[in-house]
């Protein structure tokens, strides 16, 4: 696997449609961001949907919602599995489910996110207390740490990761907006290769050290995609205190 | 006459102590945020990425990109702060989220809780419960009773599949308040008209009731 060090180089592609030309294939493993709909790699998946890639294991909190995001490749069954914590409020995958023809692995929110994070890191997994003495524990090594019952998870690599930041400098330091970040740094160290799909590109040296939030060299292909859908699945609001 | 809905969720945020670091659940246990008092320094912590959640945005504050658990459009507050979900869970899981109020299906006598999926009903997941359940210091949970059909809630032990072992501290039900204790519930505190022996009759584990 080779990365490109050097800022400013080769990672800027012009559309999604060029940045995924060479990636998409049957039984790929994506990795996608986001919470939900919120903040998902909206350009990155309706690319995916258009090459319609067959097979597919989709490693997402969600995988989509309400027939929107990544539901859009169950409604087109491309999906052959879903590595997921919450799938309620998604009845293309519970049909899909119920049916047989996608395999569903459930994981406690904490431990899948901490599964990507140790597949980025190096490293071979991890003893954590969720799950412990319920059926996530069924055909895993439980043991007692500190007196307390532990269960042994496996890290989660992907070959694909799409990701989505609000700003991103061109070696792909890149910046998320308020719960936007969620999965995605972690994501994005974890795949073979990452796409950035960014609202706003750009030069090296924009973005404070400081304020990086993933730094570039997890970042393999960026495109600038400056508009976004932003659905919103539930807009709760409160009204205004009269003056 | 039992508590209301409102009545729960105003008993639930009592159970919120001053500068403490709260989890809220999704569903009742969400309503707790607008009972619990102004100046408390509370800060609610969300578990996709957010400590120091504030109310629903006003109208023209809508942020598609700033959400609770829940995906409900919120606002953050001033001392915010905006993380990753492996952080997110590092919080929970270490022990840092000083309380959560999550909602329930069963809890047992010994303070085991099942609340994330019913056999036979379509899958949802369990999103963030287990690592709340097993991580928060202090777990309350918001429940009915008893079932429609009137089936025990609070039992000597869960027949539906597990969240986490051991981990309920304290239970809020149209009922009252009670507290796991090993063998049997204790009653600290029982709802207007709500009588011992109504209590007996649609608990599954043994009740005790203080003074």
């Amino acid at each position: 696997m080779s990365r490109s060090p050097a800022p400013g180089t080769d990672k800027i592609f012009p559309t999604v449609a060029a940045a995924l030309a060479d990636q998409l294939r049957d039984g790929l493993r994506i990795m996608s961001g986001g919470f939900g709909l919120s903040g998902i790699a909206e350009a990155c998946i309706d690319e995916i949907a258009r090459r319609a890639p067959r097979g597919l294991t989709i490693i997402s909190n969600n995988c989509g919602n309400q027939g929107q995001g990544l539901a859009v490749l169950l409604q087109r069954k491309l999906v052959a599995q879903v590595i997921c914590s919450y799938v309620g409020g998604n009845p293309d995958l519970a049909e899909q489910y119920l049916a047989g023809t996608v395999k569903v692995e459930l994981n406690p929110q904490g431990t899948f996110a901490e599964r990507i994070r140790a597949g980025g890191a190096g490293l071979g997994g991890f003893f954590t207390p969720t799950g412990a003495g319920t059926v996530v524990a069924e055909g895993k090594e439980t043991r007692l740490i500190d007196g307390r019952p532990h269960v042994f998870e496996t890290p989660l690599r992907g070959d694909l990761a799409i990701v989505r930041a609000q700003v991103a400098d061109v070696f792909g330091n890149a910046r998320f907006h308020r719960t936007a970040r969620n999965f995605s740094p972690l994501m994005a160290m974890a795949a073979t290769t990452t796409v950035l799909e960014v609202d706003r590109l750009v030069p090296v040296g924009d973005i404070d050290p400081d304020d990086v939030h993933l730094p570039g060299l997890f970042v393999d292909r960026i495109v600038h995609v400056p508009t976004h859908r932003n659905v919103i699945e539930f807009r709760t609001t409160r009204p205004r205190e009269s003056a | 006459m039992s508590w209301s809905r409102e009545d729960m969720v105003r008993r639930a945020a009592a159970e919120v102590r001053p500068g403490q670091i709260v989890n809220l659940g999704i569903g009742m246990p969400t309503e707790v945020a607008n009972e619990i008092p102004a100046g408390l320094n509370v800060m609610l912590q969300s578990e996709n990425g957010l400590l120091g959640m504030g109310p629903y945005p006003y109208d023209d504050q809508v942020d598609p990109l700033l959400i609770n658990a829940g995906k409900q459009t919120v606002t953050a507050l001033p001392g915010a702060s905006t993380f990753d979900s492996a952080l997110s869970f590092a919080m929970i899981r270490g022990g840092h989220v000083d309380l959560a109020i999550l909602g329930g299906l069963e809890v047992a006598a010994n303070g085991d809780l099942a609340n994330w999926t019913v056999p036979g009903k379509l899958i949802t997941g369990m999103g963030g419960a287990m690592d709340l359940a097993a991580g928060a210091q202090r777990l309350v949970v918001l429940q009915s009773h008893a079932s429609k059909d009137g089936k025990p809630k609070l039992v000597t032990a869960t027949t539906l599949p597990l969240t986490a072992l051991a981990c309920v501290d304290r239970v809020i039900t149209e009922a009252g308040v009670f507290d796991p204790a090993g063998t049997h519930f204790v009653c600290v505190e029982r709802a207007p008209d709500v009588t011992e022996d109504w209590i007996r009759a649609h608990t599954g584990a043994p009740v005790m009731f203080t003074p």
